[in-house]
């Protein structure tokens, strides 16, 4: 039962959405409503320190998955990895709303071989997983990990066919639609953890565009008993969402995402004793992480 | 065309009680004017313009949209979402072109339409407060809304105005019958 933070802190820097050095996972589309018997939006797709401004590296497009109004796969078209940022294209051909996401599950952890500690390769997969430990082995240590990064975008009138939850990770089920958010007016968004609801998530919101303001206006907001949350957009614009569990990292328990300095709205909302962040000896945790992009218009 | 028409009249039942009562024996009109301001721009093209109105609880109504309908491949229905208002009230819902709705956009000056109560796109109304609302969008251009609430049955002689300030002049609503 040894703590493998060893081998957490390697795989973080690899994983979504922000490692120590807070830096975000984003895909950013060129539109998320749009009008017409057909559409194209593009999108580009990178990891920096602030959203949305391509500044750090880009995001690899290879795993991104398009699924169509009906529940359909579509496709990415026109993929290109810059210095700073990747792009592609997403053709819409369908009335709806459709989700481009950037899904992946993996299994981190180690094992004991001949007197040595040995981490399981990057990219192990649950069902690979009895390959990738060789015989003999012992303490074997190992975590699930699930990563979500996806955007919507409809053309027409919003449709819910693809928001059945997978049961996998951390899952954002809309109560209010995604590609429906007005400034001004209160959205309510439904969180998931493995097909549960999940209750106190800590959830971000960060507005883009901080490149031109002083203050971040980050949003920290706990979900309910039930996995929702409520939020009331400021103003018009596209939101950076993120949620995760389980790596310390921005927004997760134990992460420095809680009380920033201007006392964010979720910041010791449990109550008056501040609960030390619990980082238990034991197994690698579950982790989870979840990022969007939302767009908000003006009413 | 009558058989739309006919159409639009039992597709009508969301904005309130229609029934029979609904139906006064001469038709009443909305008479609505419209000003497309004439704008010093480098380059100017036409707003689409989006009519409609909307009652408390039913479904929002257009009553007209003047766009690029005739571009080839539907070109020009890209920019509807742009008079957003518009089209989250009503035109993300609508199949285009709709017959009676879709018109051609307008150069700057006066525009007057009318509306009867049962018929084409107003369809019948139950009695109840409404608002009309008109929204411009151009392209390279600002967009701008503005409300006109009226009630019905109006009262006689009844005039709804007000004014736009960038991208709509003068609008105004009387009622005849």
């Amino acid at each position: 039962m040894k703590a493998t933070y060893l081998i957490a802190g390697a795989l973080a820097a690899l994983m979504l959405p922000a490692t120590a050095q807070a830096h975000r996972q984003w895909m950013l589309p060129s539109s998320t409503t749009l009008s017409g018997d057909e559409s194209w939006v593009t999108v580009d797709a990178a990891i920096s320190n602030d959203v949305f401004y391509f500044e750090h590296f880009p995001m690899a497009t290879d795993g991104i998955a398009v699924t169509e109004p009906d529940g359909s796969t579509g496709k990415i078209e026109n993929a290109a990895k810059g210095r700073y940022r990747s792009t592609f294209d997403v053709h819409l051909t369908k009335p709806g709303t459709y989700r481009i996401a950037n899904v992946s599950t993996g299994v981190m952890g180690s094992y004991m071989l001949n007197g040595k500690q040995e981490r399981l390769p990057r990219g192990t997969t649950k069902d690979k997983l009895a390959s990738v430990i060789p015989a003999g082995a012992t303490d074997v240590q190992t975590a699930e990990m699930s990563n979500r990064n996806e955007i919507f975008v409809t053309l027409g009138a919003p449709t819910t066919t693809i928001f059945k939850p997978t049961g996998t990770g951390i899952e954002m089920v809309p109560v209010t639609h995604p590609n429906d958010l007005v400034s001004g007016e209160a959205a309510t968004f439904q969180f998931l953890l493995d097909g549960k609801p999940a209750a106190d998530l800590k959830v971000t919101v960060i507005p883009g565009g901080i490149r031109y303001r002083d203050a971040l206006g980050q949003m920290d907001l706990t979900a309910d008993k039930d996995g929702k949350v409520v939020v009331t957009w400021p103003e018009p614009g596209m939101y950076w969402v993120n949620a995760s569990i389980g790596g310390g990292r921005e927004g997760g328990p134990g992460g420095p995402g809680g009380p920033g300095g201007m006392g964010g709205p979720g910041a010791g909302a449990l109550g008056a004793a501040p609960t030390p962040p619990a980082r238990p000896a034991g197994p690698p945790q579950r982790r989870a992480a979840y990022v969007s992009t939302l767009e908000v218009l003006a009413p | 065309m009558q058989i739309r028409y006919r159409l639009a009249l039992t597709g009508t039942a969301a904005l309130g009680a229609v029934g029979t009562l609904a139906a006064p024996a001469t038709a009443q009109t909305l008479n609505l004017s419209v000003a497309i301001p004439r704008l010093s721009v480098a380059e100017y093209h036409r707003p689409y313009v989006a009519i409609w109105i909307e009652k408390e609880g039913a479904t929002p109504r257009s009553l007209s949209v003047w766009y690029d309908y005739d571009m080839k491949n539907g070109e020009g229905t890209k920019w509807l979402r742009d008079v957003r208002q518009w089209w989250r009230a009503s035109g993300r819902a609508l199949k285009l072109p709709a017959d009676g709705v879709t018109g051609a956009t307008k150069a700057p000056g006066d525009h007057k339409l009318s509306f009867t109560a049962g018929k084409g796109p107003l369809g019948a109304l139950g009695p109840g407060n409404y608002t009309l609302f008109i929204e411009a969008a151009r392209e390279v251009g600002g967009r701008e809304v503005v409300r006109l609430p009226f009630a019905w049955p109006p009262k006689p002689g009844a005039t709804v105005k007000a004014q736009g300030s960038t991208e709509l002049g003068a609008v105004a609503l009387t009622f005849g019958k």
